[in-house]
């Protein structure tokens, strides 16, 4: 099991300033802490829609790399995006998911099936180019670079620990102001 | 979310054009159409839209998918128009709420009424779950507009031009099934 905030600052190391990263929930909130910047899409709405906004980005900008942190809460309530990205099949969807086994946002009450679904094994049947699972940091931070060279789509299953009682101004993800920064930068990069 | 009941009414076909439709779709620079089948559209506007190579057709197994991928697709300037049927837009009303709405982005929706009667007014439909949509529609403050027939399909291209230039949501009702021709 791997701490969460971890595992992202390995992933930051491999992002550049053009790809478009969508943090969930908690992630969100540890990802804009780590690693602030304009291409972050922070506004998805609820109930588990930022796979379907980052399949929605990569369609539309098939020039930039689409990074969803998605969390295991929130792709049980949408998991036949998973068929619908595959489907669509861009090159440049890299789907990750934090899984923790909890609804960390809503109280940390366990998932459906903690500990026993195999997404990486649903994303690979559902049709992704690939799927990979880490449990180990270090695994994990050797690996990512060339799992962010693959063609996509890609889906990477990481198991962290949860981060225990959430106290966050959810308000900050959602409003205008985080929005249209997203919509100016790339606006900006056309 | 579909669901295919069979109904005298809603079989008779006439008075609305699919290809008319199909190419209002095409000048309103829609490069994306994003769909769930919908008993309504099925032959006569999805089918068809199947079969050409612009504008690209993004199958989807859930309508509020839909409304996150076009939702990702207005950020990138890029024109998306979601084809679902009622009953999909009423599982949704969440995803359009908060996306839609409360971001005020233009998702523009066309949605087939299910077993809606030809000629009939939707709140006046004896299907409950056409009657309710216009006025769930109300609620959330969303423009609608009800295409039933050929006369129907200039609003098409304006009302997406609209939505795109207020940045805000519409849903263009399928009052009864287009033709494919």
């Amino acid at each position: 099991m791997m701490k969460s905030d971890e595992c992202l600052k390995a992933l930051m190391r491999h992002v550049s300033d053009d790809d478009i990263v969508l943090p969930v929930y908690s992630t969100a909130f540890d990802w804009i802490a780590i690693k602030p910047r304009p291409l972050n899409y922070l506004a998805h709405g609820a109930m588990g829609l930022a796979s379907s906004h980052g399949l929605g980005l990569a369609l539309g900008r098939p020039d930039k790399r689409v990074i969803v942190l998605d969390g295991d809460g929130s792709l049980l309530m949408n998991i036949g995006s998973l068929v619908s990205a595959a489907e669509a099949g861009p090159k440049n969807f890299f789907h990750f998911v934090c899984e923790n086994g909890t609804y960390e946002a809503n109280g940390g009450h366990p998932t459906p099936g903690r500990g026993l679904v195999d997404f990486a094994g649903l994303a690979r049947a559902a049709g992704y180019r690939s799927a990979h699972t880490f449990s180990d940091l270090q695994n994990f931070e050797q690996r990512i670079g060339a799992v962010l060279a693959e063609q996509g789509p890609v889906f990477v299953d990481l198991k962290v620990a949860p981060s225990g009682p959430q106290n966050r101004d959810y308000t900050m993800l959602h409003g205008p102001t985080a929005r249209q920064a997203f919509k100016d930068a790339l606006t900006a990069r056309i | 979310m579909n669901l295919q009941l069979p109904s005298a009414g809603d079989a008779a076909v006439g008075g609305l054009s699919g290809s008319r439709i199909i190419d209002a779709i095409k000048a309103s620079r829609i490069e994306f159409v994003v769909s769930v089948p919908d008993i309504t559209t099925s032959e006569g506007l999805l089918r068809p839209l199947a079969r050409e190579r612009e504008p690209r057709l993004i199958r989807i197994c859930k309508e509020d998918e839909g409304v996150g991928i076009c939702a990702g697709l207005a950020h990138c300037q890029r024109r998306a128009l979601l084809l679902i049927q009622n009953t999909g837009l009423l599982d949704s009303v969440n995803a359009v709420r908060g996306v839609a709405v409360e971001y005020s982005l233009p998702i523009c929706m066309m949605v087939g009424l299910l077993e809606k009667e030809p000629g009939v007014r939707p709140q006046q439909s004896k299907r409950y779950g056409v009657r309710i949509v216009e006025p769930i529609l109300d609620a959330m403050g969303i423009a609608h507009h009800l295409i039933e027939d050929d006369s129907d399909v200039a609003k098409i291209a304006p009302t997406i031009d609209d939505a795109y230039a207020r940045s805000r949501p519409v849903v263009m009702l399928i009052g009864r099934r287009p033709a494919a021709s």
